[in-house]
């Protein structure tokens, strides 16, 4: 058991750290949540300075244009960004954390080069379209149809939440090619496409969040026509390509975030005691505990990436144990925040207000924590399978 | 970084757990348990000339666990140790957690680190050491004992445990295997020493020890003058604080050994009870309570390690907090998945919850770890995270 970082990895860290003071000062000022076109403009931007620098797709193996950093080197990548106060992945998220992986592992030399370079430069945002009004949890049983058509894929169906659809260039879809039926179960016959997004008969409407954003919309598909050639992986195949890289989001997508709890904490901390607040143990106790709880979700992190380290890159189950505990312990934070704000709680404009709202996404996207439990039962602890 | 057990350290562990399967089955376990009980007394305990009843220490298992380097860990090859570190201490108290091993494991290992004290032998299990803390948490196996280790704010003494039964009244003790003293009157004699310490003169100490010495047969050790500092408070340094931390630490690996254990316990009643036609673990809601005690067992895991290898105070009031709180309620949870079976006092769920409950007091409680944490984030000092 080892927390020191070897040279290699501490030079990183300088390097970085160098490269962060020098050009953050020069970003220009945060858009408008509100401002879609200038949000995507913002992102795009730093991922650009990312790729100059030579940081883009860091964790990306080299012969999909990325680093080939080692698990450990990109955990210092996300922590330092994250306390430096750098741009969030943001728009480009699931190009970089979900379709990229995904087409670099499954997609043919054609595919890679076509749409690989332009996520790791900022040029082209993806959103992912797997979720639809009837298939959440049982992502399967997705019905949204594919039917060949010559050289195309004809589709109709519709999806939802899709995150970041108002912006995005390319879709990462989900289709059925085959029904369901006694010989296809339900994870056979799906098939992943890249859609663009401006293809006729592809509509987004956009869903207003609890928050009061847009952060998600629905897409409704009329016989949006898509080449064969955008395919990955084989047909029917689309389930397996998928799940390839869904642990992915488990594996190091919160990192950034927990540097920011204990920031947070910290913050509420000098809050409390300038208000008067931290007088009240009860309060003062419970943002101990949080701190407990954040540093075990920090060194569970460590935890989980040097396991990823041994293992060749691989991220582990112990995404799903980290999930869990990492979206409870996000909306206590915000809880507890909420009361050392006192009657200021209620005003939407206050920042950690705004968080606590969006924290209570966490234990639903990306698997509900009701589903996090369930992989651990079964795929963990080997219980027999539920119902 | 490789935040991840080593070859060595994973060797250990099999070590240690190996050792424990043969010198301290289950079936000694439930010796003692039973011996202690009054029920069935004289039955389960007979037969084996070595075997501890009524929660009296086994001598011949505590000098094998000694031979075999449990004490010594940390003590230096040069000493006669094994010359590992806390990390190691750490994995060997986990697997002692998980076996449910009884007797004053902390003391003995933390005494046997000290020099020139009444607690020589310790290091080889020849000397069973328990402890005394300002804390006021009951003392375990006194009368097993040969010395107590007594910490108070700042002052380190090694007593003849003799001396501290004089003035100790036993307890029922809520854990069978786990002998309990109350023990008020011995704390004045360590605050005579300690109010002498505060006043920051060593030779006001020293004088105070010697006065207390000749009043009590002159059998005392008093180790802590060089580390007086005087100061009171959270910044304050030394062997006692030291001490303190170091024993929050073991008392928490234990902790994560028996949470973990009752996680395999809970798993292996669900995939085997039968009820409805099917495996109990194949129902949601006892697959989600699993599921939860694994969450709690890891996120306790990876604090108590890394609070084993940064030694940060901070590190181990959160490891302290989160294993207290993973052993207690994972408890309750392999409870609840047994069924009627859990509220018996045949199966060993009982067993883990009141370890689990003496240990939560011991040392540091919830209460303290979370107002150190606090303190921690309105003090100036960098963290790691
Ligand atoms: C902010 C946000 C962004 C999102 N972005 C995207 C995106 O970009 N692309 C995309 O495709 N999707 C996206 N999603 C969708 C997300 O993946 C789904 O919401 C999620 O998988 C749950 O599906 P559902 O909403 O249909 O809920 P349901 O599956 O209907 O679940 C409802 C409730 O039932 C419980 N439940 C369901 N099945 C089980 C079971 N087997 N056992 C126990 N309990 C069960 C759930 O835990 C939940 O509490 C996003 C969601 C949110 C909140």
């Amino acid at each position: 058991m080892d927390l020191t970082y070897t040279e290699d990895e501490e030079d990183f860290r300088h390097r970085l750290r160098a490269w962060l003071a020098e050009v953050l000062p020069k970003l220009p000022d945060r858009p408008h949540p509100a401002d879609w076109p200038g949000r995507r403009a913002y992102d795009c931007g730093w991922q650009r300075m990312l790729h100059e620098a030579g940081y883009a797709g860091l964790h990306w193996p080299e012969d999909a244009g990325g680093r080939g950093a080692t698990p450990t080197q990109h955990l210092i990548f996300l922590e330092e960004t994250e306390r430096a106060g750098a741009p969030y992945v943001g728009a480009g998220f699931v190009g970089l954390l979900h379709a990229g992986p995904t087409i670099a592992a499954e997609g043919t030399s054609e595919q890679r080069a076509r749409w690989l370079p332009p996520i790791l430069r900022g040029d082209e945002v993806w959103c992912q379209g797997f979720s639809e009004p009837d298939a959440g949890s049982d992502l399967a049983s997705l019905r949204t149809r594919a039917v060949r058509d010559g050289d195309e894929y004809v589709i109709s169906g519709s999806k939802i939440w899709t995150s970041h659809a108002e912006i995005a260039d390319w879709c990462e879809l989900l289709v059925r090619t085959a029904p369901v039926n006694a010989d296809t179960p339900k994870h056979r016959g799906i098939t992943w496409l890249a859609m663009p997004m401006d293809a006729p008969g592809v509509t987004v409407r956009p869903l207003r969040t609890l928050a009061g954003t847009a952060e998600f919309a629905e897409v409704f598909l009329d016989e949006v026509r898509v080449p064969v050639g955008h395919r990955v992986g084989a047909e029917n195949d689309g389930w397996r390509v998928t799940m390839v890289t869904l642990s992915f989001e488990r594996g190091t997508a919160f990192v950034g975030e927990v540097v920011a709890c204990r920031r947070v904490l910290e913050a509420l901390a000098r809050t409390a005691r300038a208000n008067g607040r931290w007088d009240d143990a009860v309060l003062r106790r419970r943002l101990g505990r949080l701190a407990a709880e954040c540093a075990a979700l920090w060194r569970l992190t460590q935890w989980n990436v040097s396991e990823a380290q041994r293992t060749g890159g691989v991220p582990g189950v112990g995404g799903s144990v980290f999930k869990l505990r990492f979206s409870q312990v996000r909306q206590e934070l915000y809880d507890a925040a909420a009361e050392v704000l006192g009657p200021d709680a209620l005003d939407a404009g206050q920042e950690w207000v705004a968080d606590r709202l969006s924290s209570l996404s966490y234990t639903i996207a990306a698997g509900t924590s009701q589903i996090q439990r369930n992989i651990v039962a079964e795929r963990i602890l080997g219980l027999p399978k539920g119902r | 970084m490789d935040f991840q057990l080593t070859d060595d350290q994973r060797a250990l562990r099999t070590g240690m757990r190996e050792l424990l399967a043969r010198r301290f089955p289950r079936t000694r376990l439930r010796a003692v348990v039973d011996g202690a009980a009054g029920w069935g007394d004289g039955d389960a305990a007979r037969g084996d000339g070595g075997t501890a009843r009524g929660g009296e220490l086994d001598r011949a298992l505590w000098r094998e666990l000694g031979a075999a380097g449990l004490f010594a860990l940390r003590v230096p090859e040069s000493s006669g140790g094994v010359g590992l570190g806390l990390p190691e201490v750490v994995l060997a108290f986990e697997e002692a957690g998980r076996a449910l091993l009884p007797g004053p494991l902390v003391a003995t290992e933390l005494a046997a680190g000290l020099s020139g004290s009444l607690a020589a032998g310790a290091a080889q299990g020849e000397t069973v050491v328990t402890a005394l803390d300002e804390g006021g948490a009951p003392v375990e196996h006194l009368a097993s004992a040969d010395v107590v280790l007594a910490l108070g704010p700042t002052a380190v003494e090694v007593i003849p445990a003799k001396e501290v039964a004089r003035s100790a009244q036993p307890m029922r003790s809520i854990d069978p295997a786990t002998p309990l003293h109350r023990s008020t009157p011995t704390r004045t004699r360590l605050d005579r020493v300690e109010q002498a310490a505060q006043a920051g003169q060593a030779a006001q100490a020293a004088q105070a020890v010697q006065a207390v010495q000749a009043d009590q047969t002159g059998q005392a050790d008093q180790t802590g003058q060089a580390d007086q500092t005087g100061q009171a408070g959270p910044g304050r340094s030394g062997l006692a604080v030291r001490l303190r931390r170091e024993a929050a630490l073991l008392t928490a690996a234990q902790q994560l050994g028996s949470a973990s254990r009752t996680v395999e316990l809970a798993v292996d009643h669900a995939r085997h009870r039968t009820q409805f036609g099917r495996p109990i673990g194949a129902f949601q809601a006892v697959q989600h309570l699993c599921a939860q005690m694994l969450v709690r067992a890891e996120s306790a895991r990876s604090v108590v390690y890394a609070a084993a290898v940064t030694e940060d105070p901070g590190d181990i009031a959160a490891a302290k907090l989160l294993a207290d709180e993973a052993a207690v309620h994972n408890a309750r949870d392999c409870l609840q998945v047994h069924g009627g079976m859990g509220f018996t006092w045949e199966a060993d769920v009982h067993l883990h919850l009141k370890r689990a409950w003496v240990r939560a007091g011991q040392w540091q409680s919830g209460a303290a770890a979370e107002e150190e944490l606090a303190a921690g984030l309105v003090s100036t000092v960098e963290t790691c995270l």
